[in-house]
């Protein structure tokens, strides 16, 4: 069992608070992803985990021991760097069977183990090779493979694809997600790009300012963001954010964002938003794939309305069509056969079903 | 519209010149350069050695100096079959051999400590070994005199006049310097390397000794390189700590045992300082081939 747990972590450099007592907790066999932009303490909590840094408050726990003081040798982990870190004198073999060697681990167990790893990462035939001789990929496995050898509680992965080629990248995210399938080893992986966060993770972790904005599956993070923060962090193009104000009228709400656009609340969040109605500082926030271009059937909560389109961006299976409301630019996606044009006026929807109301002076969605 | 800016484009063509008489330009030059800078510094070692082939009788009659009438091997046979030129010899082997190796552990193991152990004050004592190199050896012999006298008084132990003395000696000179190298050689080396090493279960000292220290050969060598060539060439310390002819190093020993009073041997020193120069040459030679075969190594695919 290797649950691991942190209680009211914090780190201090000198003054700064790089990050500012965090709690969590990791199951047994879980992939949790660690995302959020630079700076935000994602980094520094997994080198936390890992011993690299002193923690200057609170508490981890690796598989229900405290660990706090235990060097990183004796936490039974292992870590893939960014850079790989592969031991360029050493070939792939005694790269992967140098942490084996340390432990005096017998010769034919080293020898079986690092042969079972190279098989579940293809890397047989490279086990000669020197790392200098291998390409970005396959260092990246053999750096893998170095983990996989020690048979660890934990993986921790530091942004292990930000080295790689665009293509390579998508290819080694599923090899990854393969290996933990096969593998099963508690895995925290730290990364700054949202789509890896998406695709890998049992549950992602939005980390912003040394402090954890929300956890959850993939899936409650985009439909259910609980800060404006990982509403516009998780999702690309990322959501619009609209300026608005809520009015009652006849026992229905509707959002105003000018005096020409307001679309009415779908009935089922009147009750929960009616306390916001007239207060300040409020944001429509509504994801592009939500304003597409006008349907001939209508369903509930769908509006349209006209907009003067500003910049039409084809990507083949979708085209973006971005256009300016209050001073903000909102994007939209409409299928590519829809005549969007350029300065031409467009007839377009917003499906109101998926909104979210966000109060801007907290930072909260509501 | 279109096709008059390719018209104009065309004709102004020819005025940039083309890349290939660009190069050969740049080649003339460099050859001119490096045969002006080969001959600048080849000159003196060629002199020496046509001197080392003359008699003394040719030496001083001054007629052309860069014609030998008489090729004569003499010089060399006098040298090699003096002993106390062996000695002088042996005594400098053993002093540089010996100050290599404790200047290369003090300072691998120092330049280590300071790159990468963050301790209170690193960076500061980083600087401070900086800082020490920096002191002429001129103004150091004179306290280190004292602190000899002392050593005798208070220890009873006499360092004056001995060889040996040496090799405690010249390690305050190179030590600085190879502990520079190595520390800015080790900060090169990704600090990944060694917390994937830490994670690998190892301890500092096999990090050191199974990571950077074969990581950082090339620079290691370059270090040792520098530590051999200090403590083989140098002339002010043994010069004022030495005066036995059986305790002397070999560019003290040419000039103290071959120039009497106002007689310069020419042809022997001349000899005597082409065979002095040979270890070192030879070295750079060996190990300038290791060094390049370190850094290209696992370049070549395949």
């Amino acid at each position: 069992m290797a649950q691991v747990t942190l209680r009211k972590v914090v780190k201090k450099y000198d003054e700064v608070l790089a990050v500012r007592g965090i709690d969590l907790d990791i199951s047994d066999k879980e992939f949790i992803v660690l995302v959020g932009p630079s700076g935000c303490g994602k980094s520094t909590t997994l080198r936390m985990i890992a011993g690299l840094e002193e923690i200057s408050g609170g508490d981890i726990a690796i598989g229900g021991h405290v660990v706090n003081d235990v060097p990183p040798k004796d936490r039974d982990i292992a870590m893939v760097f960014q850079n790989y870190a592969l031991y360029p004198h050493m070939n792939v073999y005694e790269n992967m069977s140098f942490g084996l060697k340390l432990k005096k681990t017998p010769k034919d167990e080293i020898d079986r183990r690092v042969k079972q790893a190279a098989q579940i990462l293809d890397i047989t035939e490279l086990l000669e090779r020197k790392p200098k001789q291998l390409s970005g990929g396959q260092r990246q496995r053999v750096a893998m493979g170095r983990a996989i050898v020690r048979d660890p509680k934990v993986f921790l992965f530091d942004e292990p694809l930000s080295n790689l080629d665009a293509k390579l990248r998508v290819q080694m995210r599923t090899e990854i997600k393969k290996v933990h399938q096969k593998v099963r080893t508690t895995t925290v992986y730290v990364t700054h790009d949202q789509v890896e966060a998406m695709t890998l993770a049992d549950r992602v972790v939005v980390m912003n300012g040394g402090l954890i904005e929300q956890v959850g599956s993939p899936n409650d993070l985009y439909h259910s963001p609980t800060t404006k923060f990982v509403a516009g962090f998780i999702g690309s193009p990322a959501m619009n954010f609209i300026a608005c104000q809520l009015e009652q009228a006849a026992g229905a709400l509707r959002v105003r964002l000018n005096d020409t656009l307001s679309f009415p609340v779908p009935a089922e969040r009147t009750a929960r938003y009616t306390a916001y109605v007239g207060k300040p500082n409020l944001m429509l926030g509504l994801r592009p794939e939500h304003i597409t271009e006008t349907k001939p059937h209508t369903e509930s909560n769908q509006h349209d309305f006209d907009m003067v389109i500003d910049v039409v961006e084809p990507m083949g299976m979708e085209t973006l069509v971005y256009f300016t409301v209050n001073g903000r630019e909102i994007c939209g996606r409409v299928n590519p056969n829809a005549g969007a044009e350029a300065a031409r006026a467009m007839k377009l929807r917003a499906d109101l079903s998926n909104m979210h109301l966000i109060d801007d002076g907290t930072g909260k969605v509501l | 519209m279109a096709n008059t800016a390719v018209a104009t484009e065309a004709s102004s063509r020819p005025k940039y010149g083309s890349m290939s008489r660009d190069r050969t330009w740049a080649l003339r030059w460099s050859y001119f350069f490096l045969v002006l800078f080969a001959i600048f510094f080849l000159m003196p070692p060629i002199y020496m050695l046509i001197t080392s082939l003359k008699t003394s009788a040719e030496i001083s009659a001054a007629k052309n100096p860069w014609w030998i009438s008489n090729p004569t091997l003499q010089n060399y046979i006098d040298l090699l079959t003096q002993n106390q030129f062996l000695i002088f010899f042996r005594n400098s082997a053993i002093v540089s051999i010996f100050v290599v190796i404790v200047t290369m552990l003090i300072s691998v193991i120092a330049a280590f400590a300071l790159a990468r152990m963050k301790f209170w004050g690193s960076a500061t004592l980083a600087t401070g070994v900086f800082l020490t190199y920096l002191i002429p050896e001129t103004l150091l012999f004179i306290p280190l005199f004292k602190m000899f006298a002392w050593v005798n008084e208070v220890f009873g132990i006499q360092l004056m006049n001995h060889w040996w003395t040496m090799i405690i000696l010249y390690p305050t000179l190179t030590v600085p310097f190879a502990t520079w190298i190595m520390i800015g050689y080790f900060a090169s080396i990704p600090k990944e390397l060694d917390e994937a090493a830490l994670i690998d279960g190892a301890t500092w000292m096999q990090t050191l000794t199974k990571i950077f220290i074969p990581v950082a050969l090339p620079g290691i060598i370059a270090a040792t390189i520098f530590t051999f060539t200090v403590a083989w060439a140098q002339f002010l310390y043994p010069l004022a700590f030495t005066t036995s002819t059986s305790e002397l190093v070999l560019p003290v020993g040419i000039i103290t045992t071959l120039i009497k009073g106002d007689v310069f041997n020419w042809g022997q020193i001349m000899t005597g300082a082409l065979l002095g120069a040979a270890p070192p040459l030879i070295i750079y030679a060996f190990l300038m081939d290791y060094y390049i075969a370190g850094l290209t190594a696992g370049a070549t695919k395949g």
